[in-house]
């Protein structure tokens, strides 16, 4: 995500460092870095021009020529700035009114907004409130279809609309039917529309004033361009948005929409879509945004990722194994890398890895690196339960069954118990020395560096 | 805001066929936003520095992208040094050119040779717009008298098969579509019906995806490889749908999916509601793969050839 602008403006940042005095000069030039690469990334015009007047007033005022270190105060000022653009804190739901709260979702055509309502169900059914989804796409063919089939796969509940209806009809069935089954939240999805489309503006007006959604969320694509404000401002000026949803930030090495979108509209990002899967909305933190761009890595964001998904019980079993330093087993082994691929994948945890430490992993291919442990925990399925409890049993005749069984040769299967005996060597080391705190200043010292959020 | 209908100046454009109109039509947004500030620019007056720098403007906020603009600037300049140029009015006229000799290499329709069938397959990222895409190719080729199939490989995307279905319905067109599975397995089937049906022409929609996805740009590998297995030779187009509301990336797009699998044309859809159409300056620039059709509205006869000349004219006449 967003990697051809961290590469860009990292260059700018590198440069700046190095810098013993900040002139109007080199000021000037790290600027028209900074405004090549924003524009490469498809950040709005205006919003660029902006950004680099404040970025440059601050740049030249007192708190910067008197600190010690120049190049990082100007570092600081863009960090300040970018955390600005995109909105300084998270902004959550607000759900807080007599139920049902209405959620109302308008954008462009292609924009995401199905799946989006989708994962936003999921999300919402997570925090344990009763979510009915609801569809007034009657243009689009199978729209509706596609909306009933996603709420299927999630176990919510689906209003029974069909395309020969009307919008303004679906709605009232809808607000009608959630009243008399108690639901909490109704998310309500609309047919994609253009900002210019008189009639098709007019209709999204209609139903948000009948409805009275408690959140009219605006959807856009983190691909869009320079177009993206005119969108944003034709529907900003047609319904009173209340935040904004940014999809496939994943496909974008860009994501200029992500700095732009909250300073054209004035309005929140509240989520952004990062995976296909129905899993993947994450709220929006403007701050850890700003320091994902710049290279700074985003750790808490990984650390609440891994409280969600990492199996706590399963974790804490894998602990109690570490600290007593025995019965560290295969099957531990292959849970650590189950739990790995939970989070996401080795991308997906890169992705939020301060620069230095996910340039070393750029050496290694990262797909690779996810089909290597697939590999793995194939060969050990492919073990009995014996086996896998002591690995030590496995010899020529056995490594053979087990090589035939994961269809990979033998020499795998030795790399494999190769692989997990320095393992267990290590978790002996853990047991035995200083234990966690050792390792983490082995690793730091191995970055060269204070990871960012940890003082 | 809405002046499409207002009367062009004559004399801009010689030949004004139904389609210009149109297409200017759909273009109005574009043409609007980027031509009223041309006009105010090129209204007369001396060449200046500010003038570059807002043509510069102009240029990125129509998404041509910082290389192109670079290039169209660079280019502007020499031809103001070498024709010696002095007055703001000329240089439209230099800039169009540049525009248009930037363009036109791009302007390659899409010609159907005698294969039989003729498979083309459809690819994209999520929701640019490839399912509305088949459904005005299917209704072109059949008014082509030409006889069409459409293979509904993306068994991804919940109802992404009975979009189709929906579509293949209103076209009359038979629409081949597997529960779930492998889409390479469906289109598969689908070219061998083709075949015995002796069918003109097929339609493979494939599921939207984003090319950062390095196991869903191998997966469409795959179903390339699979369709030249039912039919050797096979597809004889691969069109890449690009969304025109799309910034730089689709740069990008063009570069990720041409490297997984050679795309031999270009279609860009939604150019209805863009203001700008910009970024196949950029494309041009960057990878430059023919467009072979522009979406200009909803309506199933909405799609059109490229035509650089008409494009570049819709863009500055106002």
């Amino acid at each position: 995500m967003l990697e051809n602008l961290t590469g860009r403006l990292q260059g700018v940042i590198k440069n700046l460092r190095g810098q013993a005095r900040m002139t109007e000069d080199n000021v000037a030039d790290a600027m028209r870095e900074v405004r090549m690469a924003l524009l490469e990334a498809d950040v709005a015009l205006p919003v660029v021009k902006e950004f680099i007047i404040n970025v440059k007033a601050r740049a030249q005022g007192q708190d910067v020529l008197q600190s010690l270190t120049p190049g990082q105060a100007v570092i600081q000022v863009v960090h300040d700035e970018l955390t600005a653009l995109m909105g300084k804190a998270n902004v959550a739901l607000n759900l807080a009114v007599v139920a049902p709260a209405i959620i109302l979702m308008a954008g462009l055509q292609g924009s995401g907004k199905t799946t989006t309502s989708a994962k936003l169900a999921k999300l919402l059914k997570e925090q344990k409130k009763k979510v009915l989804l609801a569809s007034a796409d009657v243009y689009r063919p199978a729209a509706i279809e596609q909306l009933k089939t996603l709420a299927k796969q999630l176990e919510v509940d689906c209003f029974d609309s069909n395309a020969s209806q009307k919008p303004c009809d679906i709605a009232a069935a809808t607000l009608d039917f959630a009243k008399r089954h108690f639901y909490d939240v109704i998310i309500f999805d609309t047919a994609g529309r253009l900002g210019i489309d008189e009639a098709m503006m007019a209709e999204i007006k209609a139903l948000h004033a009948q409805l009275n959604p408690v959140e009219t969320l605006f959807v856009v694509d983190a691909m869009q361009g320079q177009d993206a404000v005119n969108t944003a401002k034709a529907f900003g000026d047609t319904l009173p948005l209340s935040g904004v949803i940014l999809t496939k930030l994943d496909g974008d090495a860009r994501g200029g929409a992500a700095l732009s979108v909250r300073h054209i509209t004035g309005k929140p990002i509240k989520f952004i879509g990062v995976s296909e899967k129905v899993d993947g909305l994450e709220p929006f933190h403007p701050e850890r945004m700003a320091s994902r761009v710049l290279g700074m890595g985003d750790v808490l964001s990984l650390i609440e990722q891994a409280q969600k998904n990492v199996d706590i019980d399963e974790a804490k079993k894998l602990a109690e194994k570490i600290k007593s330093g025995k019965n560290f087993d295969l099957d531990d082994f292959k849970a650590q890398m189950v739990q790995m691929r939970n989070m996401g994948g080795m991308g997906a945890l890169m992705d939020k890895m301060p620069a230095q430490m996910s340039g070393m992993a750029a050496k290694m291919n990262t797909a690779d690196a996810e089909k290597s442990m697939r590999r793995i925990e194939g060969i050990i399925n492919s073990m009995t339960p014996l086996e896998r409890r002591k690995p030590e049993l496995i010899k020529a005749t056995r490594k053979r069954r087990i090589a035939m069984g994961s269809g990979v040769e033998v020499q795998e299967v030795n790399r494999v118990l190769n692989q997990f005996e320095e393992t267990q060597k290590m978790m002996k080391m853990f047991s035995k020395g200083g234990g966690m705190a050792k390792m983490m200043r082995g690793m730091q010292g191995m970055m060269g560096g204070k990871l960012p959020g940890m003082r | 805001m809405f002046d499409f209908f207002k009367k062009n100046s004559p004399g801009s454009n010689p030949v004004k066929s139904s389609l210009t109109e149109r297409l200017k039509q759909g273009l109005s947004k574009t043409r609007q936003q980027f031509s009223s500030q041309l006009a105010s620019l090129f209204g007369g007056g001396k060449i200046d520095a500010d003038v570059y720098d807002e043509l510069e403007t102009i240029l990125l906020t129509s998404d041509v992208g910082v290389a192109a603009t670079q290039y169209l600037l660079d280019q502007l300049k020499q031809s103001v040094k070498r024709e010696n140029l002095q007055d703001t009015t000329e240089l439209k006229a230099a800039l169009k050119a540049a525009l248009l000799e930037l363009l036109t290499p791009l302007e390659y329709p899409l010609t159907i040779n005698e294969q039989k069938p003729f498979v083309i397959m459809m690819v994209g990222v999520n929701g640019a717009g490839k399912t509305t895409t088949i459904g005005k190719l299917a209704n072109l080729f059949q008014a082509q008298g030409k006889s069409v199939l459409i293979a509904a490989g993306d068994t991804f995307r919940a109802a992404a098969r009975e979009q189709l279905q929906v579509w293949g319905e209103r076209n009359n067109v038979h629409v081949v579509a597997a529960e779930s599975g492998d889409p390479a397995a469906v289109i598969f089937d689908a070219i061998n019906s083709a075949k015995a049906k002796n069918i003109d022409i097929v339609l493979a929609d494939t599921a939207g995806r984003l090319p950062t996805q390095m196991h869903l740009m191998d997966e469409i590998a795959k179903v390339k490889r699979v369709i030249d297995k039912a039919h050797a030779g096979a597809p004889h187009e691969i069109l890449l749908v690009l969304d025109a509301n799309t910034g730089q990336n689709a740069v990008m797009q063009v570069k990720a999916f041409d490297d997984a699998l050679k795309v031999s044309g270009l279609v860009l859809s939604k150019l209805d509601g863009s203001a700008k159409g910009g970024v196949i300056a950029a494309i041009a620039q960057a990878r430059p793969i023919p467009i072979r059709y522009i979406g200009i509205g909803e309506t199933m006869d909405d799609l059109r050839e490229f035509k650089a000349a008409d494009f570049v004219d819709a863009l500055f006449d106002a």
